[in-house]
């Protein structure tokens, strides 16, 4: 480092400790990624009862707005995550594959439920989609008749982890 | 609570005696070719002005329709049944008499495959449209092939 004057001097030591203690080297990806996990925009959907669940956990008890999940947005356009919260007809799936197509990208997905995962307890019914990921790719599968507000947030959680790069493997694992 | 038995007498004046009571002695059968008739009678004459619901119900023989009436003055509430048969299920559209009994009979198309004639825009409402068969009767089987 070249000499200017007596008070401006820092040495090599210090500038290493310097950049280390102040600059946090990444790639923009990874930023990205960092950001776009702690503020996931969900679209409001909800399709049966696990609805409630859904709506019980962005009020004050369990707040879901903690971890930044809580704006949920009337539009598909703003949204960045569909929680299909409730049974999908095959009268609605149509529907739920259209508002998954509005919304931009990147996407993500939640299968909230049995009725979501699989058809849950109306399988063999005349009517019902036997699981969401029939028409649209799910990220997230939250088991439970309805699952508790908890279950949904830790859904949320293993979401955010999926988002910042952790392999799927270590996700599971978590689970 | 209505007067059924008392109630019969009187109608069966203007059906020449016809009119019957169900085992239960709570609703009136009839034949349906004069059920639109029977519908207006006590509509107009004997204050049932208000139609509740339109089900039906499949049995081993036949199927049934059943009309559920009230009477707002005293809250009465009559029930009337007409039995078809299962070959060609249909029956006259209650729509002239009621204007709400138009959904009604339409989900009773769509579930149950009843025919409403006279109804105008019978097609199906719950089902998707392009639905095969009708889910409510006791001979329908699901369709186990993925639509999607």
């Amino acid at each position: 480092m070249e000499e200017r004057g007596s008070g401006m001097e820092i040495n090599k030591y210090q500038a290493e400790d310097s950049v280390n203690n102040n600059i946090i080297m990444t790639t923009v990806d990874k930023m990205l990624d960092f950001c776009r996990s702690n503020s996931l925009w969900p679209v409001t959907f909800g399709l049966a009862c696990c609805a409630i669940e859904m709506m019980a956990a962005g009020g004050a008890r369990y707040d879901l707005s903690r971890f930044g999940f809580e704006v949920f947005r009337p539009s598909p356009r703003q949204a960045d995550l569909m929680i299909v919260a409730g049974t999908v007809t095959d009268k609605m799936a149509p529907l739920v594959k259209r508002l998954y197509d509005q919304m931009p990208e990147p996407k993500y997905v939640i299968a909230m439920g049995s009725c979501a995962i699989s058809g849950g307890a109306f399988v063999d019914s005349y009517s019902v989609l036997r699981g969401v990921d029939k028409i649209i790719p799910v990220d997230v599968f939250i088991p439970g008749c309805p699952p508790r507000p908890e279950a949904l947030i830790d859904g949320f959680l293993k979401l955010r982890d999926k988002l910042r790069g952790q392999k799927a493997q270590e996700v599971k694992k978590d689970a | 609570m209505l007067n059924t038995s008392e109630l019969l007498e009187r109608l069966n004046k203007d059906f020449d005696g016809s009119l019957a009571l169900t085992e239960d002695s709570q609703a009136v059968s009839v034949n349906k070719v004069e059920i639109i008739k029977l519908l207006q009678l006590l509509k107009e004459k004997h204050g049932f002005e208000m139609l509740l619901d339109i089900t039906s119900a499949e049995y081993n023989d036949r199927l049934e329709v059943v009309y559920h009436l009230m009477n707002l003055e005293n809250a009465g509430v009559l029930r009337v049944k007409t039995g078809l048969s299962k070959q060609s299920p249909s029956v006259a559209s209650s729509i002239p008499v009621w204007k709400a009994a138009d959904v009604m009979e339409r989900e009773i198309f769509d579930l149950m495959g009843i025919v409403f004639e006279g109804h105008g825009n019978l097609k199906r409402i719950l089902c998707p449209e392009d639905f095969e068969g009708h889910p409510l009767r006791k001979d329908f089987k699901p369709d186990i092939i993925e639509r999607f």
